[in-house]
């Protein structure tokens, strides 16, 4: 009987030893694929990046807040008073040319992500400064744009035209504004290398959130610019 | 001795299943860190979106008749989907990803829609 017990702790300390080891070889595995020390803690059972799953969750839930708004205000596009409407005041080569230089900066921000993953960090800075610049110019036009309709007599309590389509395009400012923020913070942490864990993958975090920043533009310029109420 | 044989493999039983996930988890992890597109493929693709917005522009100074609608909502999806699957890498990545972030759009699709029925937007 001493020696069935004997032998059943000896086969238990080996399968423990196994995959012990099984363990590290897959951290040091991940580890070579850009995961360095942080490779296991920051996995599901699915082997998805905690991270990358928050991010996408909170932007699936961000389509809800700006579906909130776009409606709204598509239902309050036609109660303004007659002289100060959409037609007396939208000036649509201006905001072309903001969602272009929006359009644009998706572009460099891809760049950012995509020098990340080379870990060529000069160039990762560089589109990441290029990115908050470009989306630096969009918000002076949309601040440009505001105060131009406030002159013209488009106050925030003025019709609920007016509230819904500030309530909608501040929205998307303030999201814009919270984007530079993040740019410039993680162009710091890179330049200084205080990123702890994955790089690539803290660059790809803030490129996911521009991105969808850049989508909701692309639908608020066509429902609110473009056509007509 | 009657003891001896059900243990041993009861044991590697337990083996087995701590060893799957660890198997899972690497195959996983590498599906992760898939090849990105080039940088030229993504100037090319941001010059197709940039096309596409004056497209769209040009579209509202021309009377369309009823196309108009059609055409201009049509170049915006086609410019949201190309953004969320190339520069996202939604076409690239796990499905899982996509699969949260289509959850919330078609959720907010559908409860708006209702909403603005309810409002009877469509009507006038």
């Amino acid at each position: 009987m001493s020696d069935v017990v004997k032998e059943t702790v000896q086969d238990a300390v080996e399968i423990v030893k196994d995959h012990a080891e099984d363990v590290h070889d897959h951290d040091v595995h991940a580890g070579d694929h850009g995961h360095d020390d942080h490779a296991g803690g920051h996995h599901t059972s699915l082997g998805l990046s905690n991270t990358k799953l928050a991010m996408w969750l909170f932007l699936g839930s961000e389509c809800l807040l700006f579906g909130g708004l776009i409606s709204t205000y598509m239902l309050y596009r036609n109660r303004h008073s007659e002289d100060v409407g959409p037609d007396q005041l939208w000036d649509i080569p201006f905001t072309s040319a903001s969602s272009f230089v929006l359009l644009m900066s998706s572009l460099t921000m891809v760049l950012a992500v995509a020098a990340a993953g080379r870990k060529d960090d000069r160039n990762t800075k560089l589109w990441m400064i290029v990115t908050a610049v470009l989306g630096g110019l969009f918000l002076s036009g949309q601040v440009y744009e505001f105060t131009t309709f406030y002159r013209e007599g488009l106050g925030y309590t003025e019709s609920l035209f007016a509230s819904s389509f500030y309530t909608l395009t501040g929205f998307h400012g303030v999201h814009v504004a919270v984007g530079i923020i993040m740019l410039i913070a993680t162009m710091g942490m890179v330049a200084k290398n205080k990123i702890s864990g994955d790089k690539a993958e803290t660059v790809e975090m803030v490129g996911l959130y521009w991105h969808f920043v850049d989508v909701v533009w692309i639908i608020i310029f066509t429902l609110v610019y473009l056509i007509p109420a | 001795m009657d003891v001896d044989a059900p243990t041993t493999p009861e044991v590697e039983v337990v083996h087995d299943d701590v060893d799957a996930p660890a198997g899972a988890l690497t195959d996983a992890a590498h599906d992760e860190h898939h090849d990105h597109p080039s940088e030229g493929r993504y100037i090319a693709i941001a010059l197709m979106l940039a096309v596409v917005t004056a497209a769209e522009v040009a579209a509202s100074y021309i009377d369309l008749g009823w196309a108009f609608l059609p055409a201009l909502l049509g170049m915006m999806a086609f410019k949201f989907i190309v953004v969320v699957r190339e520069f996202m890498h939604l076409k690239l990545d796990n499905r899982v990803f996509s699969w949260l972030f289509y959850t919330g759009l078609i959720l907010a699709l559908f409860v708006y829609l209702a909403a603005l029925l309810t409002f009877r937007f469509f009507e006038g």
